[in-house]
């Protein structure tokens, strides 16, 4: 008998600049087995869509949008074609597909899309947030990063990050462009689509969104030292006392209330006080994941760990704003 | 919807999410959900006095947010809460604010 279908279908966003390999990647990705049961929404932006046709598997699961740039222009016909696709599976028109996945236009802010699949008052019910998995060209990447500032937030919120067409370019410019990717998004696994296996069930499981990373070791720290001006700033912080949680969330909601926009992402595992497992929480701009609870900690490190990619903002104010708001009043600042 | 009041239920807020598997929250319970819902005044309590304005649990529910020159809103949840905060003064509440900051970090002191 097959397995029930999950409460609620996790939404896998591939999102990354024009030409960067999302579809080449999408592709591959559905030649693995285990996503046999994927249904896939494709836009494209452009009168004439194409990327649809590079996918040799065309069936009534895979939709495409046509109309323009999911993230600015179609937002109703995101939601509309994602109610289409669960509606005829629910009357069994549709085969019971365990996710979705949907593929952005280059151009596309993902945060319009994530948000749009979290605030729906129908999706928010039936659907969840997957990860968000952001490809970069290892050929023109770096530019890309210079000149668009859409090709660095895609960066920034990515769960899960592949570089592509490494075979294409110098060993020397791939491990710049990686130490980059690096310096604006430090948390996130990072694959080289030329190199690496591409597991699939390891680049859509979103469990906890890559902040298990946080506790793997030095990934997760930024190298502050990295030169390049973006204006992307990051903050890892290590918190050695339990955080207090509901002043934690009045932190927050604080800071995403007046600086939502310049957040491009935070995410952390939080030794909560007076609870037992770390806390996983995650945030996209203005939308916050609901907190996960993880079945336990990695290793006997029991530090809260958060991560702010920021733009614009500055790490030490930041840093500063969370101990005064955050940590109990018994507790020393360190 | 309540029947008396007419307050429509709000979407879900992340600090007050309902207890299900894998979920965090502290609303597990009526009991921990007011508790909660106690601690989430007293902390917001604790920034919006340097704005002068005071704040009280409505009815387990909701929140009153009043200034000194008695101008009162009812919000839903954190996210309302400063929107509407901010709207009353008539400027913004900000937790990078370096003024601000020194004051909070003065009682943790």
């Amino acid at each position: 008998m097959p397995d029930a279908l999950p409460d609620f279908t996790p939404v896998t966003l591939i999102t990354g600049f024009l030409g960067s390999g999302k579809t080449t990647l999408l592709q591959r990705l559905l030649l693995d087995p285990t996503l046999s049961d994927t249904a896939v929404l494709i836009n494209e932006f452009g009168e004439i869509g194409l990327d649809h046709h590079l996918l040799e598997r065309i069936d009534e699961t895979m939709v495409m949008l046509q109309s323009g740039c999911v993230c600015c222009t179609i937002r109703g016909e995101l939601s509309t074609a994602i109610k289409d696709l669960h509606s005829r599976r629910e009357r069994g028109l549709l085969p019971p597909f365990r996710r979705l996945v949907i593929e952005s236009t280059g151009l596309a802010d993902p945060f319009p899309i994530l948000s749009t699949v979290r605030s729906d008052p129908v999706l928010r019910h039936h659907f969840c947030l997957g990860n968000v998995i952001t490809t970069v060209d290892a050929v023109n990447g770096a530019r890309q990063l210079d000149a668009q500032p859409e090709s660095v937030k895609q960066v920034a919120v990515a769960d899960r990050l592949v570089l592509t067409k490494t075979d294409l370019t110098t060993a020397e410019a791939a491990r710049e462009l990686t130490k980059r990717l690096r310096h604006i998004n430090p948390g996130a696994p990072l694959w080289r689509a030329a190199d690496d296996d591409l597991d699939a069930d390891a680049l859509l499981s979103a469990e906890d969104h890559g902040t298990r990373q946080l506790t793997d070791g030095n990934d997760a720290v930024p190298d502050d030292h990295y030169g390049h001006n973006d204006d992307v700033r990051t903050l890892a912080l290590s918190i050695d006392e339990p955080v207090d949680w509901t002043r934690f969330g009045v932190w927050l909601t604080l800071l995403l209330n007046r600086h939502g926009e310049a957040l491009l992402r935070v995410k952390g595992i939080l030794n909560v006080a007076d609870t037992v497992a770390p806390v996983a929480v995650h945030a996209v701009q203005h939308l916050v994941h609901t907190p996960r609870h993880l079945d336990g900690w990695p290793n006997e490190d029991r530090r809260s760990r958060l991560v702010f990619i920021a733009r614009g903002l500055d790490p030490a104010v930041i840093e500063r704003s969370f101990r005064a708001f955050s940590m109990p009043h018994t507790q020393n600042r360190s | 919807m309540c029947a008396l009041c007419g307050v429509l239920g709000g979407a879900e807020h992340w600090t007050a999410a309902v207890a299900r598997p894998g979920v965090f929250t502290r609303s597990t319970d009526p009991a921990s959900r007011r508790r909660e819902r106690v601690n989430q005044v007293a902390a917001v309590t604790r920034v919006l006095k340097h704005y002068g304005v005071t704040v009280a649990d409505w009815q387990g529910s909701a929140v009153v947010l009043s200034t000194a020159s008695g101008k009162t809103e009812i919000v839903d949840n954190l996210v309302h809460l400063w929107i509407a905060a901010e709207r009353l003064l008539g400027r913004p509440c900000d937790p990078l604010d370096a003024a601000l900051i020194a004051l909070m970090e003065r009682e943790l002191a």
